[in-house]
């Protein structure tokens, strides 16, 4: 064969290491020298948004006297508690330490905030010491308020068909355990969502597709039924994707009840009370009715509010949202609009959307912008567009990569490659493999 | 995703395999393309009876390799859903062969160098 002697070389490997080497190169990034100054930043919370905000802002900053405060010793990767809920990862997954994200040169204080006084500008906390900031950060998350469902209680999940997935990684674990024996003897599947604004909207679909599918696939094939109740009229706050999710609700045989809240449980009895919302379509008058649901397997997702500390320190809006408390901000800069000291990140953000992990790697590097803005005497110029991201799971092995906006436009990323409202393999990879990097990356300020 | 930096992706790579494992990995992949070179470079031409193995065992490499990405992600072939998704089958099945094929390769020159 005359290919025999393809002839190699030293100087051809030279080559192309040489190249390699020039290619790699390309994507260094520069560093912008840091800017010198004095100023007390006080951040309340290190959750996905406190900590990814204060490892930017050591890079940038010089001399700040940073303090972070959050009593919690524990990091929860909350994105991973649809997968625990679903058998597919283990409860450890989701916990780190929240020292092992916190950047060497700022204070951490283990405890929590106890009241805020933003005429005063200073925060106390529960252990007594007090404050003083120059400017202040807002990121407690946000608080689960179970005792608004009478009937329910933490300890009975994982037992009687009781999943609340949403209420950390422990109960997340407890909630594939009542899950699974549904996924294997069938019956009635109960999924609900809570009628206030709620952290990852899409989290309530992706675990009624997931234990969809694994029933459907398991002992319980042909034995079950599913039914998703909410106070909502719509499946999804995006009006392009709940038209998706109601189409792939009718193909998966998922019968919706809109507009029902839940009210309270009867454990022993295995039902659930809803309130109906009924609106005459000429008056538009509402007529409530209550409606009991049987179950075999419930999952609870309760109302969710700002910390109490929030809702008394006088930062919540006065007009929207007043059984929350969400704290009233600027939806572009997410600076409060009463004291601009103050910002507000993550979950507590008054904002119509954006109570994802991926909301906060869009929010973070705004109010950094208008944060040193604020520093340097000038005005910030980043906006945030109200960019959340949910890799909505519709199988085991499959999702749809949503992303959109305070507009509800779609955003995607990769457009034209990965189509948003697909159920594709590759999107549950990002769901299941690179997400978790993804978010680690941005905890350590470098995503 | 907003930035996809090098590190990012080194970081994406070892949350999917675990550290260890990727680590491993990358270094058994050093290795072999060592190997690799050292034996071209050693040789100063490639060896078309060696290749030629090397070819047969490519579609075994691609199989594994899919296998192996399936099994560490809980996915399954009912799962592809779309184009991107082929292309990213491909991909993975691609690397599988050119992996094998160079692997194979290495080892043909290093323990049967008189051979061909």
């Amino acid at each position: 064969m005359s290919l025999n002697n393809l002839a190699t070389s030293r100087r051809a490997f030279l080559g192309l290491g040489a190249a390699g080497l020039a290619a790699a190169s390309l994507g260094a990034p520069s560093a912008a020298a840091p800017i010198a100054t004095k100023a007390r930043i006080v951040i309340i919370g290190a959750g996905a948004a406190g900590t990814a905000l204060v490892n930017r802002l050591v890079q940038r900053l010089e001399g700040a006297q940073i303090t972070i405060v959050d009593a919690r010793a524990e990091h929860l990767y909350q994105p991973g508690l649809s997968l625990v809920a679903a058998g597919l990862k283990p409860a450890s997954y989701t916990v780190s330490q929240t020292t092992d994200w916190l950047p060497a040169g700022i204070t951490l204080i283990a405890e929590h905030a106890a009241a805020i006084d933003p005429v005063a500008k200073s925060v106390a906390t529960t252990g007594g010491q007090n404050l003083p900031y120059d400017f202040l950060i807002v990121a407690p998350g946000l608080v689960l308020d179970h005792d608004a469902i009478p009937g329910f209680s933490l300890d009975m999940v994982g037992q009687n068909g009781i999943g609340a997935l949403y209420a950390g990684p422990a109960y997340a674990a407890k909630t594939w355990e009542a899950a699974q024996s549904f996924t294997e003897q069938g019956g009635i599947g109960l999924f609900t969502r809570p009628a206030t604004e709620m952290k990852c909207a899409g989290a309530p679909l992706k675990h009624t597709f997931l234990i969809e599918d694994i029933a459907s696939r398991g002992g319980a094939k042909g034995k079950y039924e599913i039914h998703y109740a909410a106070p909502q009229a719509a499946l999804f706050s995006v009006p392009i994707v709940a038209e998706k999710v109601r189409m792939l609700f009718g193909e998966r045989g998922i019968s919706t009840h809109m507009q029902h809240k839940l009210l309270s449980i009867d454990p022993g009895q295995k039902r659930a009370t809803f309130e109906k919302t009924e609106v005459d379509a000429t008056t538009k008058a509402e007529t409530k009715s209550t409606v009991e649901m049987p179950y075999d397997y419930l999952h609870v997702i309760p109302p969710q509010r700002a910390p109490e500390v929030i809702r008394q320190s006088g930062l919540s809006w006065a007009d929207k949202w007043t059984d929350q408390g969400w704290v009233e901000v600027d939806q572009k800069t997410l600076r409060h609009l009463r004291y601009p000291d103050i910002f507000a990140l993550g979950d507590v953000a008054g904002v119509p959307k954006g109570k994802t992990a991926a909301s906060v790697k869009w929010m973070v590097p705004v109010v950094e912008d208008h944060l040193i803005a604020a520093i340097q005497g000038r005005e910030g110029s980043a906006t945030y567009d109200g960019y959340t991201s949910c890799p909505l799971i519709t199988r085991v092995g499959r999702a749809m990569l949503v992303e959109f906006d305070y507009n509800n436009n779609l955003v995607p990323s990769f457009p034209g490659m990965i189509a948003p409202l697909e159920e594709l393999w590759i999107s549950w990879l990002m769901k299941e493999v690179a997400l978790k990097a993804t978010y680690n990356a941005m905890l350590r300020g470098k995503a | 995703m907003k930035e996809l930096t090098f590190e990012t992706l080194i970081a994406v790579f070892e949350e999917i395999f675990g550290r260890g494992l990727f680590w491993i990995m990358v270094l058994a992949a050093l290795v072999v393309t060592g190997a690799y070179l050292y034996v071209l470079i050693r040789d100063r031409s490639m060896s078309m009876r060696k290749f030629l193995w090397a070819q047969v065992s490519m579609p075994f490499g691609a199989i594994a390799a899919v296998v192996f990405v399936q099994a560490m992600t809980n996915s399954h072939f009912r799962d592809i859903g779309g184009p991107i998704d082929v292309i990213v089958l491909l991909g993975v099945a691609a690397m599988g062969a050119i992996g094998a094929a160079i692997l194979v390769y290495t080892a043909q020159s290093l323990f049967r160098s008189k051979a061909a």
